[in-house]
């Protein structure tokens, strides 16, 4: 890890992974052990590892899969399934599997294509129907706490955007906790300070299953094409991505992005589904569901 | 010879140079792979012998 100058044997790094990871649920207020996390897996590598190492831990955790029906050539969404499951049986975890189109009709893509959202990519609904679902299932079931296994680059490549585009509303909501408020579940990134390559080689050491197959509709997608381009930064300066980032949230903290005045959005309950949302009548994953 | 494989693409480079060199010749960033010998992870500074085969794990996901 030259970005640490850093560097562990596989015991050694299968220990300090989590050892890390505790120590930045503890520094950003993350969680305690009397709360009940939720984990959003998908089963890919970071939230499969992301499981493993809170319940390695002690932590009280659950874990939560959504089929988006996504399949193609490469069964994206049936093979995702079966490794998460794989996982929990092994190590005696529960999972709530949550299939978008035995809930609601109509798997992911075809969302996406009933909408028309999306020009031809179904990810904006995707985003959409993943927040809506993950709330709603920690909130039925009386979870504290919601965790999603984005790791720095994921964080960087979304700051990397919105900082291009000087998205100042975005930026101030972009923090390794967003705190719960009516109807709305604490979200929580525990593994936001490790680089992609950091959580691909945990999992590989500590033998986790994941789906190496990438989801086709994110091939050529702009998050990766951001990824790519600050790995040749971090070749050149190692420790580029981690000080972005870091500097990021220091800035924040000192005030950087604060408004002159408050503007909070002020959320209502949506009729349909009664999550909260600013926008006046149905959230948007209800006006996305009655299209079809 | 030594033999890289990265998904179905596989590259062959001269033995005796680093993990580093190589992924530099066939233009791949060190950041965006690790990569696995005979079942184990090696670093960047191993320096690859004749007839050694790497398998590539590319990192990066998006979405």
């Amino acid at each position: 890890m030259r970005h640490h100058k850093l560097a562990l044997c596989k015991e050694h790094y299968l220990e300090w992974i989590p050892a890390q990871t505790a120590r930045f649920i503890k520094k950003y207020w993350m969680f305690g052990p009397d709360e009940r996390v939720l984990v959003a897996v998908s089963g890919g590598k970071d939230s499969l590892s992301l499981w493993d190492i809170l319940w390695r831990l002690g932590y009280q955790v659950d874990g939560l899969y959504l089929g988006l029906g996504i399949d193609g050539e490469a069964g994206y969404s049936t093979e995702s399934h079966r490794l998460t499951e794989k996982f929990a049986i092994e190590r005696g975890l529960k999972l709530h599997v949550v299939d978008i189109q035995q809930e609601y009709g109509a798997s992911i893509p075809m969302l996406a294509e009933k909408s028309r959202r999306g020009q031809g990519r179904p990810c904006s609904v995707c985003g959409v129907a993943k927040r809506h679902e993950m709330n709603r299932i920690a909130r039925d079931f009386g979870y504290d706490v919601l965790a999603t296994g984005h790791n720095l680059d994921d964080e960087v490549a979304v700051l990397f955007a919105n900082s291009l585009a000087w998205s100042v509303d975005l930026l101030r909501r972009q923090e390794p906790v967003l705190h719960e408020s009516d109807g709305l579940a604490r979200k929580v990134k525990p593994l936001c300070r490790f680089y992609e390559k950091e959580m691909a080689a945990y999992a590989l050491l500590r033998g986790i299953e994941y789906i190496y197959e990438e989801c086709p509709f994110a091939i050529g997608s702009t998050s990766i094409y951001y990824k790519e381009m600050l790995n040749r930064l971090e070749s050149d300066r190692p420790g580029a991505k981690l000080a972005y980032y870091v500097k990021f949230l220091e800035s924040k903290k000192n005030g950087m992005f604060s408004p002159p005045t408050s503007q909070e959005f002020i959320l209502t309950p949506c009729p349909q589904c009664g999550q909260p949302t600013s926008a006046d009548g149905l959230c948007s994953f209800c006006k996305i569901v009655r299209k079809t | 010879m030594v033999k890289l494989i990265l998904r179905n693409q596989e590259y062959e480079i001269r033995p005796g140079v680093t993990l580093l060199a190589a992924l530099k010749k066939i233009g791949l960033l060190p950041e965006a792979v690790l990569a696995v010998r005979a079942g184990e992870m090696i670093l960047e500074d191993e320096i690859l012998q004749d007839g050694d085969v790497v398998k590539l794990v590319a990192v990066i996901s998006g979405g």
